[in-house]
């Protein structure tokens, strides 16, 4: 059974004072009900995702108590990338043939943290600070860029490039474009990591409604087909965040995994893809998946971000609406934004943002603690 | 005041060349850091304590250049806080352990490195708390 996404909705991603979560995600999932020409009691089940909200299904008492299953998801920084796979799945199982996928959160400011303990980490590992994920994308990036000859300017340039894609987007967090020597200049969190070269934990929501692909086109002229959506975690030797040691032996990360995995399934190779989101919690994050992705070779990115490659009307475009850079990272819905930015560039509705050449083929990537990952493929 | 480590069975106490307390499973021989009852590539719970290398050479590193989150961090903040090193450090054939680093400027991946007890902070008691660190083997190169 193929699924369709016939309807995507967003809550722009920001701070919002006082408004809540739910609330954020009544919102996006009125937009993405309007956007798919269905009515809430249409929708037969959802799956729902956040970090802050225990009971994210409590959007109900916002948009009608109908009864249907309705299943809370959290896992990790891939949330959102478990919630739309659940979703796809219950349609592919052939149970139901129209549902929701809705993720939302509202984050306080700052690096995420939590009982290490509750990681399987001892706790002097986070008396001492270890807990805390920014070190880790430093280390992996400060790495990478000394085995495979990435320089700090291509790290400035990424970020500056999310940045501007942010101001051209009107739900991004930050729409102020930053030069690479305000970038640069930002104070240094974790060598070779600046301030701006972060995302930070934000707030928003965003929603998709999904179909039986044989039933798109009651709904929408122009449905978008899930080809696949993957999600897998860190085997013994991926080099992974909150790890208090790493096995000798080394062996590729869960992003690789889920690439694959995800490739395979849709018959589809990276040279066809059209337009990628990535999980860029920071630059260096963005420089190192797209090779993990299967995009370039580890090292390439260093001329494939001089020569322009990953802007708008590159070869390979990617963070079109800013990324999280640009956009934060509310946990629970930053998968489905990825989703909802590809929904819109595939349809040709990404305005001033728009890729050129009517992209044909779409791809998102999330990752995050505590070593996870979640790809998806879409196509026209 | 006295001087106490940052928690029971992380390292060698007291001692005057302190090591890090592993684990090694009987089964397949991986070792890990902390020591665990179970082994994370094979189904054995026959982990057997195994003390590990004092040198090893850095495998990756970066710097700490604001407080963590607290909790759980419970060292220095504010004025108080100094930036500190971190990195993975390869201990030959053993195992790559996660561990602050007593520099933050000259680190090179690859630089030999050797095990230290640094002080950490002062407990509500006035003991002082002290953790163990890597500090390369004849300082750094100051022009790195």
């Amino acid at each position: 059974m193929d699924v369709a996404i016939i309807g995507v909705g967003l809550h722009p991603f920001g701070r919002f004072g006082d408004r809540t979560g739910i609330d954020m995600g009544a919102i996006a999932i009125r937009r993405a009900l309007q956007d798919a020409n269905v009515e809430w009691r249409e929708i037969q089940f959802a799956f729902a995702g956040s970090y802050e909200i225990d009971n994210p299904d409590a959007v109900v008492a916002l948009m009608g108590l109908t009864g249907i299953p309705f299943n809370n998801v959290y896992n990790g920084c891939a949330t959102a990338a478990s919630v739309l796979k659940l979703a796809a799945d219950t349609i592919r199982l052939g149970e139901y043939g129209l549902g929701l996928a809705v993720g939302m959160d509202k984050h306080l400011p700052g690096a995420f943290s939590a009982d290490p303990r509750l990681y399987a980490c001892p706790s002097w590992y986070g008396e001492l600070g270890h807990f805390v994920t920014t070190k880790y994308f430093g280390m992996k990036i400060n790495k990478y860029m000394h085995d495979h000859g990435i320089s700090t300017a291509t790290l400035a340039r990424v970020a500056a490039k999310n940045y501007r894609n942010g101001a051209l987007n009107p739900n991004a967090f930050r729409r102020k474009p930053l030069t690479e020597e305000q970038i640069l200049a930002s104070r240094m969190l974790n060598h070779p990591l600046t301030q701006y070269m972060f995302c930070s934990p934000d707030e928003g929501a965003a929603a998709v409604v999904l179909c039986r692909a044989d039933l798109a086109h009651r709904y929408s002229a122009k449905p978008i087909y899930l080809r696949a959506s993957e999600v897998r975690t860190r085997r013994l030797g991926a080099f992974e965040v909150h790890s208090p040691w790493l096995p000798i032996e080394e062996t590729a990360g869960p992003t690789v995994d889920a690439s694959r995995a995800a490739f395979e399934k849709a018959g589809i190779g990276p040279e066809d893809v059209d337009v990628i989101q990535l999980q860029d919690t920071d630059a260096g994050a963005e420089v190192i998946h797209l090779a993990e992705n299967g995009f370039c070779a580890d090292g390439d990115q260093e001329a494939l971000v001089a020569d322009g490659a990953l802007e708008i009307g590159g070869r390979l475009p990617v963070n079109t609406d800013g990324g999280l850079i640009a956009n934060g990272e509310p946990i629970g819905a930053s998968g489905l934004r990825q989703v909802h930015e590809v929904v819109l560039q595939l349809r040709g509705q990404a305005g001033d943002r728009q890729v050129p050449g009517e992209p044909k083929v779409g791809y998102t990537q999330l990752y995050g603690a505590p070593g996870v990952a979640g790809v998806s493929i879409l196509s026209v | 005041m006295a001087r106490v480590p940052i928690a029971e069975g992380v390292f060698t106490w007291p001692s005057d060349e302190p090591q890090l307390i592993g684990s090694r499973c009987a089964a397949c021989g991986i070792v890990t850091f902390p020591a665990q009852d179970s082994c994370p590539r094979c189904p054995s719970t026959e982990m057997a304590q195994h003390l590990l290398s004092r040198r090893g050479r850095l495998w990756a590193w970066t710097t700490q250049e604001f407080p963590p989150p607290s909790p759980p961090y419970a060292g220095p903040v504010g004025d108080a806080f100094v930036p500190y090193g971190v990195g993975y450090v390869e201990l030959v054939g053993e195992v790559r352990v996660e561990t602050r680093l007593t520099e933050t400027k000259g680190l090179r991946t690859g630089i030999e490195m050797e095990l230290v007890l640094v002080p950490f902070r002062t407990d509500d008691d006035g003991n002082e708390v002290v953790t163990f660190a890597f500090r390369p083997i004849g300082g750094v190169d100051s022009a790195a």
